[in-house]
């Protein structure tokens, strides 16, 4: 591992302050924040990433959970995932988050890994995490050793030619669904950034994963109140029953009454370059009635743009059936 | 070595607590938790399987709840309590869990022991569920490549077994 000085800032302010000399926020950025440093030690010892300095957020007031005026929720970007699992509000109204968050990784990385985190949690594409290899989003220009390599677990929605590394976490495609927003202090000010505009395609920069700039703390993250009625589930398929990264994923909230979807918001994980919210497939439920015949349009919706690699030509199918079988399990949840 | 270790230019002073025990440290900034514990303060027990959180032979208690100290920076942890398997018990007196592990022959070769005992006495204070497929799922962070899964899960159910009867009584 190369060497780094360590900052311990006293406040966000000073913590911004420090990161705000770093020329990228993004890959191969010299000033790094650290937290749980699941992912960020794992990729400085494979040397994935060399930060110069590591600013420790460990000791800001950024780790409560609080319950909003509104009905909605506010999460500290330093709370740990156990406890965003295990909290009683998340529990109760946003189901579908307690079960991406705990049927990823393991108790003791859950036990240190962030909210923020987690939303910058880096792909797990092989040919990144090895600096042998060709990879764009590691060092640009070099190639991606994925297409026509080793892509059975990488993207099939999202991807360019440039880049079809897979976003990993199951938090963000909850995340996606319940249409979280992102609240961000920079050394401009604060701005809040909806989920959905927060990672960004590959396209010809896949380096660049996220719209934070230098000097850029994630604060928080808030949810909306749910909708009367809702009912919420996380579906994940993998190569092995714990501790596996999804090979498809599906995060499913929805409204039924009278037997019709009056409200549908799905995302899907493991097939996407970024969490995959589908509007087509919400397109599809809302209005329809509940049945298998509308949910396996959904599912041919959400894939349709589906562009897969030499080894994960199964994805589409798999993922469409996730999704099929998610929508089954959360109507038969009433 | 210790000494070799500390030399470094970069050195900064940190301040640990383990097992009770306050520890005035010069390290490295890159040390890992796992590193400062096995070479600057000799407690061995914490084993580097993977070092990259991916076997669980480093769990340790952070102010308690397990955590992989390969996955950390030492100099992260100033101010919190860390507690390794030496500070659970001992040969002459065990914590319930060594003692269920040695009763249901839990290990082959011991490398990943230390790791599976601290999981495994952090999981009675965590929502795991009454069955074994739960203790599994709860454990799956912790790989023995001895294969000795079947009696783990037996040892961790002797003693919450164990434990559920104690209030009961």
């Amino acid at each position: 591992m190369k060497t780094f000085q360590l900052i311990r800032p006293k406040d966000s302010a000073q913590a911004i302050t420090a990161t705000a000399k770093t020329k990228t926020a993004q890959q191969g950025a010299e000033i790094r924040f650290i937290a749980g440093g699941t992912t960020l030690i794992d990729l400085m010892k494979l040397r994935v990433e060399q930060p110069q300095n590591l600013v420790d957020l460990n000791r800001l007031p950024l780790d409560k959970i609080e319950a909003t005026s509104d009905g909605g929720l506010t999460i500290g970007a330093l709370v740990r995932n156990s406890e965003l699992a295990h909290h009683p509000l998340v529990r109760k109204n946003y189901a579908v988050l307690s079960e991406a968050i705990l049927s990823g990784a393991t108790v003791q990385i859950r036990n240190m890994a962030t909210t923020a985190g987690n939303l910058l949690q880096r792909t797990r594409c092989m040919y990144f995490r090895d600096p042998a290899m060709p990879c764009n989003k590691r060092e640009q220009g070099s190639g991606c050793g994925a297409i026509n390599g080793a892509n059975r677990g990488l993207a099939i929605l999202g991807t360019s030619e440039h880049c079809i590394a897979t976003n990993p976490s199951d938090m963000n495609v909850a995340m996606a669904a319940l249409e979280a927003t992102i609240h961000v202090r920079g050394p401009k000010g604060e701005r809040s950034i909806p989920i959905a505009d927060f990672h960004v395609l590959p396209g010809n920069t896949p380096q660049r994963e996220t719209v934070l700039e230098p000097g850029d703390l994630i604060t928080h993250v808030t949810l909306p109140p749910p909708a009367p009625g809702t009912r919420s589930l996380y579906l994940k398929l993998r190569d092995r029953a714990s501790y596996e990264f999804a090979l498809a994923s599906a995060a499913v909230i929805v409204t039924v009454a009278d037997g019709k979807v009056t409200r549908a918001r799905v995302a899907l994980g493991g097939i996407g370059t970024k969490p995959w919210r589908s509007p087509e497939a919400e397109k599809e439920l809302t209005g329809q009635s509940a049945t298998e015949a509308v949910f396996r349009k959904a599912a041919e919706a959400a894939l349709r743009d589906a562009k897969p690699q030499s080894q994960n030509g199964f994805k589409v199918e798999l993922a469409k059936r996730c999704l099929i079988h998610a929508l089954k399990l959360v109507i038969q949840s009433a | 070595m210790p000494g070799s270790l500390s030399a470094s230019k970069d050195a900064i002073p940190v301040t640990l607590s383990v097992n009770g025990t306050q520890h005035d440290l010069r390290i490295d900034p890159r040390t890992t938790l796992l590193d400062c514990l096995r070479e600057h303060l000799h407690l061995t027990g914490s084993k580097k399987g993977c070092d990259h959180g991916q076997c669980g032979a480093c769990t340790v208690h952070i102010n308690g709840r397990r955590q992989l100290s390969c996955l950390s920076f030492a100099a992260l942890h100033e101010g919190e309590e860390i507690t390794t398997i030496e500070g659970l018990g001992h040969p002459e007196n065990m914590h319930p869990m060594q003692a269920a592990f040695v009763t249901c022959d839990a290990y082959q070769c011991g490398y990943c022991t230390s790791g599976q005992i601290m999981s495994a006495v952090a999981l009675l204070k965590e929502p795991c569920g009454p069955e074994d497929a739960e203790v599994q799922e709860f454990m799956s962070g912790n790989i023995c490549r001895c294969g000795a899964y079947q009696n783990i899960v037996a040892a961790i159910q002797s003693v919450r077994k164990g434990a559920k009867a104690q209030k009961l009584e």
